[in-house]
C-alpha cells in the first residue's frame, strides 16, 4: 500500500491565488492605460511599457540577489510598474520611468522584504521621489494631440468642460486623465470582489463632501487630478491599507480629508500621494485600534458603560 | 439578526438521495477502547470469550467514560494495541464474527421516567455526539440542572456528508420522538431542530412532524459553512452568544446532533446499545458512493472495497468532512463511533504558501470575527499576549480562513500550533 499524504485540515481551497488578484488588478488598470496611450500618443505607450519592464526585471533580479523564491509570477511587480507608469507625465524621458520603477521595486518593496512587507505604497513612493529629483519633466505636462506646447493641468486652470475629463482629453498624467476609464476598472475590481469598496466610497465621499461644503466645483474635483485613480488604485493596496472594514472606513476619510487640505490650502496642485502615503503610515496604529471584536467577546467601551448603568 | 460569516461551499453531496444501505458484516471488528473524548475504557472480556452483539466489551471505569459494547457477535481473537489520533496507545479488542449477530440478553430497554434515569440510561448506551465531536452525551445532558432549550443540530454542513440529512429523511419520527423524550424527561419547554437550507425534504419532513408537538420549532439555516459549528448554530437558532470562556451549558442550552437524538430515542425503544453507524463514502476516488450502515470497528479497507474504491489513484484518505476532517496515513483503520464520513481523494496537490499581502479575505470570512493574519504573525514572533489579545482560544478550526487565503497560507493549522502556546490553565 503506498503512502497516503496527510497534512492538516482543510483538505480543499477556494482556488483564489494571489496571481488572480493581481492580474484582476491590471485587467481593471487598462481601460485607462489604453485611453492615456490613446490621448498623449506612442510615447506615453513605450512609457508604460518601460516602468512595467523594468519593474518585472528588477523584481526578478532582486528575488535572484536576495535568494529568494521566484514569485515574479504573481504579477504583484507588473502592477506597481504599471501603476507608477500611469501616474507619470506622458512626455517623461523613458529612463527617467526606468529609475523610478527601479526605485519602487527594489528600494521601497524588495528592501523591507518583498511582497506584503513594504509600509509604504510602492509606486506612489517612487513618484514622489521622481518628483524631487526630476521636478523640471516631472511637472511638465501637455494637452493631448499637442506637441510640445507645456500647457497646465485642469486642476491648475479649472476650465475643463465635464466630458473632456471624463474621457481624459485633458492635460495630465498617462492613466489619470480617463475618468470613464478608471471608474470602469475600478467598478470591475469590486464586482469581481477583488477589492473592499470601502476605502474607495470613504476616500471619493469625503472628499466630496468637503469640497461641498466649501464651495468648490464638486464634479470637476472628482474628475480631475489623481483622485480618482489614487482612490480606486491606489489607496485600496492591501499590503498598506489597514485589514478590517472599520479601519478602512477611517483610512479612507483620511485620505479624503488630507487631499482636500494639500490640494487648496498646501503648495501642490495635486495632493493624492501625500495623502495615500501619509495613511499608510497610519496603517499599523489603525490595525490595532480597529481591530476586529470577535464573538462572544464584550468590547472594552460596551462593557464599561454596562458598568456605569450598573453603579448608576 | 445579524448573520455569522462564513464561506458558500460546492456541496458535493452526491448521496443525498440514495437510501442508507447496510454493508455486508465484515469478518472481524476491532473495537478500541477509546472512541469518544475523554478517559479509556478496560476491556471487559478476554481472548477467547465468546460475545454476543450488544454485550459490554470495554468497561467505563472513569468518570467521564463511556462502554463500549461488542458491535458483532462471535469470538473475541485478541487483545491488541491502538494508537490514536492524539498518538496514546490503548487497549483494541477484535472480536471474529460468527455471522449470526445474536443480540446478547441483557439489552433491554432501560425504564426512563426521570431526568437521572435518561442520563443513566445515555451513558449505559455507549452514546457519543455522532456529529463528529465524540463527547459523550451523557456528560452534555448532565452538564446543565436547569436547561433552557435544546437545539437539535441537523445542519451538516461539510460538503459530501449526508448521513444526518439521510437520517432526517428517512426516519424524521425518530428525530422528533427523541427531542420529545429528551423535553419530557429533562423538563425543557422549548427545542429547535436547526437543518441547512439545503436539505428542503428534512425541513419538509421534520416541519410536517414537529407540528403536532408544543415548543418544537424547525430553523432553516442558511446554507453557509460552518453552520453546524455549534456557537454557530446557537446563535442562528435562538440568538444567544456565548461569552468567551463560557460554554453552552452555562448559558442553559444543550446542543445535541440530530443522528444522536435519534439514537437515544431508539435505544430507550430497544435497549440495543451503538454498535453501528451510518457513515457517507465519498470522494473523486470513489466510483459508488453511498451512505452505509457499518457495525462500529470495521475495518475502514471494506467500506472502500464496497463503494469501488480507486486505490491506485488514492492520495489523500479522510475521517469527516473534507473541512475538518483528519487526513489519515493509511485505510487500515476501524470505524469509530464519531465518524460520520469518510472522503478518499485522489489528487493530493497543495500549492506551496506565498507571501500574504493583508487582504483581508481571513477576517471576512471568520465566522467568530477573529483576525486570522494577526494571529499568524503573533504566532511567528512567538508572541503569546498578542495572541491573547486577538482572543485565540476562540478559533474552533473550521478552516474558512485557510479555505479562501489567495497565497494558500495553512492559517488554521497555525492558529491550532499557536494554541500549544498558551500557559496550561
Amino acid at each position: 500500500m503506498k503512502k497516503l499524504s496527510v497534512t492538516p485540515s482543510p483538505h480543499t481551497h477556494s482556488g483564489m491565488k494571489t496571481a488572480y488578484i493581481m492580474l484582476c488588478v491590471l485587467l481593471a488598470l487598462l481601460p485607462a492605460a489604453i485611453a492615456g496611450c490613446l490621448h498623449f500618443g506612442i510615447h506615453a505607450a513605450e512609457l508604460l511599457g518601460v516602468t512595467t519592464g523594468t519593474a518585472i526585471l528588477s523584481e526578478m533580479l532582486c528575488l535572484l540577489l536576495f535568494r529568494r523564491k521566484m514569485t515574479v509570477t504573481d504579477c504583484s511587480a507588473a502592477v506597481t510598474g504599471l501603476l507608477l507608469g500611469m501616474i507619470l507625465p506622458p512626455d517623461l524621458p523613458l529612463w527617467q520611468g526606468a529609475a523610478g520603477s527601479f526605485f519602487a521595486v527594489v528600494i521601497v518593496k524588495q528592501i523591507f522584504g518583498g511582497l506584503g512587507q513594504n509600509f509604504v505604497n510602492p509606486a506612489l513612493t517612487a513618484r514622489v521621489a521622481m518628483m524631487l529629483a526630476f521636478t523640471q519633466q516631472m511637472t511638465a505636462f501637455r494637452a493631448p494631440a499637442a506637441d510640445a506646447v507645456s500647457s497646465a493641468t485642469p486642476l491648475i486652470t479649472g476650465n475643463a468642460s465635464f466630458w473632456d475629463l471624463l474621457l481624459g482629453n485633458t492635460a495630465g498624467c498617462i492613466g489619470e486623465t480617463c475618468a470613464a476609464g478608471l471608474l470602469l476598472g475600478g467598478i470591475f475590481l469590486m464586482l469581481v470582489q477583488v477589492v473592499s469598496p470601502v476605502i474607495p466610497l470613504t476616500y471619493l465621499g469625503s472628499f466630496a463632501l468637503l469640497s461641498l461644503l466649501f464651495g468648490f466645483d464638486t464634479v470637476s474635483q472628482l474628475l480631475s487630478g489623481g483622485i480618482l485613480l489614487a482612490a480606486l488604485f491606489m489607496a485600496n493596496d492591501p499590503v498598506t491599507s489597514p485589514l478590517t472594514a472599520s479601519g478602512k472606513f477611517f483610512f479612507g476619510i483620511g485620505c479624503g480629508c488630507i487631499t482636500f487640505i494639500i490640494r487648496h490650502y498646501g503648495g501642490y496642485p495635486e495632493g493624492a500621494a501625500y495623502a495615500i502615503l501619509i495613511m499608510n503610515l497610519l496603517t499599523p496604529m489603525l490595525d490595532r485600534r480597529c481591530a476586529a471584536i470577535p464573538f462572544g467577546v464584550v468590547s472594552r467601551s460596551s462593557a464599561a458603560t454596562k458598568k456605569q448603568k450598573k453603579t448608576a | 439578526m445579524k448573520r455569522l460569516s462564513g464561506i458558500h461551499l460546492p456541496h458535493w453531496k452526491r448521496t443525498e438521495e440514495q437510501p442508507v444501505r447496510a454493508l455486508p458484516l465484515p469478518e472481524t471488528v476491532r473495537l478500541p477502547m477509546l472512541m469518544h473524548t475523554g478517559d479509556p475504557c478496560q476491556p471487559a472480556v478476554k481472548k477467547g470469550d465468546h460475545v454476543l452483539l450488544g454485550q459490554l466489551v470495554g468497561e467505563a471505569v472513569s468518570e467521564s467514560a463511556v462502554p463500549i459494547h461488542a458491535s458483532v457477535s462471535g469470538t473475541v481473537s485478541a487483545i491488541t494495541q491502538y494508537r490514536t489520533a492524539d498518538g496514546t496507545e490503548v487497549p483494541c479488542v477484535e472480536i471474529t464474527s460468527d455471522g449470526e449477530q445474536r443480540i446478547f440478553d441483557g439489552c433491554q430497554p432501560p425504564s426512563v421516567k426521570s431526568r437521572d434515569d435518561l442520563i443513566r440510561a445515555a451513558r449505559e448506551s455507549g452514546c457519543v455526539g455522532l456529529g463528529g465531536s465524540g463527547k459523550p452525551t451523557f456528560l452534555k445532558l448532565a452538564a446543565v440542572q436547569k436547561p433552557q432549550m435544546l437545539i437539535v443540530n441537523g445542519a451538516e454542513c461539510e460538503p459530501y456528508l449526508t448521513s444526518d440529512s439521510r437520517l432526517m429523511t428517512e426516519h424524521p419520527e425518530d428525530v422528533i420522538e427523541g427531542t420529545v423524550l429528551i423535553m419530557r424527561l429533562l423538563k425543557i419547554k422549548e427545542a429547535r431542530i436547526g437543518i441547512q437550507t439545503d436539505k428542503p425534504a428534512a425541513i419538509r419532513k421534520l416541519s410536517e412532524l414537529s407540528a403536532a408537538q408544543k415548543g418544537i420549532t424547525v430553523c432553516p439555516l442558511p446554507a453557509v459553512y460552518p453552520q453546524g459549528a455549534e456557537k454557530v448554530v446557537i446563535y442562528h437558532t435562538c440568538g444567544k452568544v456565548i461569552p468567551e470562556g463560557k460554554t453552552a451549558a452555562d448559558l442553559g442550552l444543550i446542543t445535541l446532533n440530530v443522528s444522536t437524538v435519534a439514537f437515544l430515542y431508539q435505544y430507550v425503544q430497544t435497549g440495543i446499545p451503538m454498535t453501528e453507524r451510518v457513515v457517507t463514502v465519498d470522494g473523486d476516488a470513489i466510483k459508488k458512493p453511498f451512505n452505509l450502515r457499518v457495525p462500529i470497528g470495521t475495518n475502514a479497507v471494506r467500506l472502500l472495497e464496497y463503494t469501488g474504491c480507486d486505490f491506485d489513484h488514492l492520495h489523500k484518505l479522510l475521517c469527516g468532512g473534507p473541512m475538518m476532517g483528519a487526513a489519515l496515513s493509511s485505510p487500515d483503520f476501524p470505524i469509530l463511533k464519531p465518524q460520520n464520513g469518510l472522503i478518499a481523494c485522489k489528487s493530493a496537490k497543495q500549492p506551496k504558501p506565498s507571501p500574504c499581502i493583508r487582504c483581508g479575505r481571513c477576517i471576512r470570512v471568520c465566522p467568530l470575527n477573529l483576525m486570522p493574519v494577526q494571529l499568524e504573525r503573533a504566532y511567528q514572533k512567538q508572541d503569546i499576549r498578542m495572541l491573547t489579545a486577538h482572543h485565540i482560544t476562540l478559533c474552533m478550526n473550521c478552516g474558512c480562513c485557510s479555505y479562501v487565503c489567495p497565497a494558500h497560507r495553512p492559517l488554521a493549522d497555525v492558529i491550532q500550533q499557536a494554541k500549544t502556546l498558551l500557559p496550561k490553565p
